[in-house]
């Protein structure tokens, strides 16, 4: 795995900070070296050409590029890659098998909880880990989880609806 | 975006980490939650050379209450600990209230609220709640650990008192002498945003009578202000709707807001009002409710 860094400043190579770090992505033992200021959404996307993340505003607000870090949703544009040192993290492509899609992904397939489909990535990995805490929110439940994700197409209706439709469908399993 | 170059280092004490600081000096930046830093760095609004991460050093990430009743919150207390916390939940209503309305629910899984109070931005919430609770920041430095009360602590605009080789580990807040009641509201245009107005009012009631109060407002100044006067007035009587409105009064003119994209002055300062009139009703009626 290479991560190629720019070099506005000059240094010579040595003088960069490189850190090696060892980390778990959906499942998958892996060790990277990064720079410092790598952002974590950077990693997943460069460095692990994990491009189901997407990078909406980049400043924290929008929420597509949210990631679970041991079970927990992080905006990944808003974390150190080196902060993962240690850590689980789960992105949307672990969501489904080869074979068989995730409940979240079939309930907003079937309850058309996308237009453009900018914001969705996040939008599952959000509602994923309330229906990890929670197997069975109401709306209110799901509009407060989610409350950190925009949604640009303002589909918001019908994300609700998808992750309800997931969460009947993950119940009856 | 990405932050200028910077190195890291991840201490596993807190020792380690105030050596890292001497080290690192005015270049030093000490790293919690990362909700408001990263940006800052990504923005290139901070630029540090060395950043030191205390996410590893073990033991920060509690809140508890003392036996005499002081309640203390570690420096990497996750604001969802504070939302999801029974002892807020029947201890500390302004607390309580304030947690579930910190930015949204997936920055509240990083973010801290030691780290809010250093970074001392006017628009933070968790600085006005402390102020009104007359909480304090504890800090540790190579000549020890002091305690700073809130009010002395944010000295401005994103500026806090804490020398280059500190570290906060934990905001107090001094145990309660009667019941305690209040709350926190907050206008915000939407989740995550920041406040247009928020306010914090935490007083203490013995029998009929208020003995401690306190108000602090949110996003109406150039820093976080507290609203001495409205508090005072509200000491020494029971909770009457004249001496809430008298609060509400004195609280709209401590505050100096600045219109803006968010709304114009005279209308965050009617806010402001509007909230310390809504928290000391309930307050008030809660009282009624328990007697």
């Amino acid at each position: 795995m290479t991560i190629v860094y720019d070099d506005p400043d000059g240094q010579t190579a040595d003088e960069v900070p490189v850190r090696r770090i060892k980390f778990t992505i959906n499942g998958h033992k892996k060790i990277a070296e990064v720079e410092p200021r790598l952002l974590l959404s950077h990693l997943i996307r460069r460095g692990l050409e994990l491009t189901g993340t997407h990078m909406g505003c980049d400043t924290t607000n929008c929420g597509a590029c949210t990631v679970l870090v041991d079970g927990r949703p992080v905006k990944s544009c808003t974390m150190l890659a080196v902060q993962a040192d240690g850590h689980e993290i789960s992105t949307v492509e672990g969501l489904a098998t080869a074979s068989e899609l995730h409940p979240l992904q079939e309930g907003f397939k079937e309850e058309h909880g996308l237009q453009c489909g900018f914001c969705t990535p996040g939008m599952m990995m959000a509602a994923k880990a309330l229906l990890d805490d929670n197997p069975d929110p109401t709306e209110e439940d799901v509009r407060w989880a989610l409350s950190g994700n925009l949604c640009r197409c303002t589909g918001y209706q019908n994300i609700v609806k998808s992750v309800l439709w997931a969460a009947a469908k993950l119940r009856s399993e | 975006m990405f932050p200028s170059r910077f190195r890291y280092e991840a201490p596993r004490s807190l020792d380690e980490a105030i050596s890292l600081l001497q080290y690192g000096g005015d270049y030093a930046k000490v790293l919690a939650g990362g909700q408001s830093l990263v940006p800052l760095m990504k923005l290139r609004f901070a630029s540090p050379e060395l950043v030191v991460d205390i996410n590893n050093v073990p033991g920060l990430d509690y809140h508890r209450a003392d036996p005499d009743g002081t309640l203390r919150i570690g420096a990497l207390c996750r604001h969802v600990a504070l939302e999801r916390s029974d002892l807020l939940k029947t201890t500390q209503p302004t607390m309580a209230a304030a947690a579930p309305l910190i930015a949204d629910p997936i920055v509240r899984n990083r973010g801290t609220l030691v780290g809010s109070l250093c970074h001392a931005d006017p628009q933070g919430d968790w600085a006005s709640v402390v102020l009104a609770l007359g909480g304090s920041v504890v800090a540790r430095g190579p000549r020890g650990t002091r305690t700073i009360p809130l009010a002395d602590f944010v000295v401005g605009p994103f500026q806090n008192v804490l020398e280059p080789d500190e570290i906060a580990i934990e905001a107090a807040i001094p145990a309660a002498r009667g019941i305690r009641s209040g709350g926190y509201l907050k206008l915000e245009r939407r989740i995550g945003d920041f406040a247009t107005v928020g306010v914090a009012v935490a007083i203490e009631t013995s029998g009929d009578s208020v003995t401690r109060a306190g108000i602090g407002l949110t996003g109406v100044g150039g820093s976080t202000i507290a609203a001495t006067a409205a508090a005072e007035a509200l000491v020494g009587q029971p909770l009457t709707p004249d001496s809430i409105g008298q609060a509400a009064d004195l609280a709209a003119q401590a505050a100096r807001p600045r219109t803006d994209h968010r709304g114009s002055a005279e209308y965050k300062r009617h806010m402001v009002r509007t909230f310390v009139l809504r928290i000391l009703s309930r307050a008030d009626a809660a009282e009624e409710r328990a007697a």
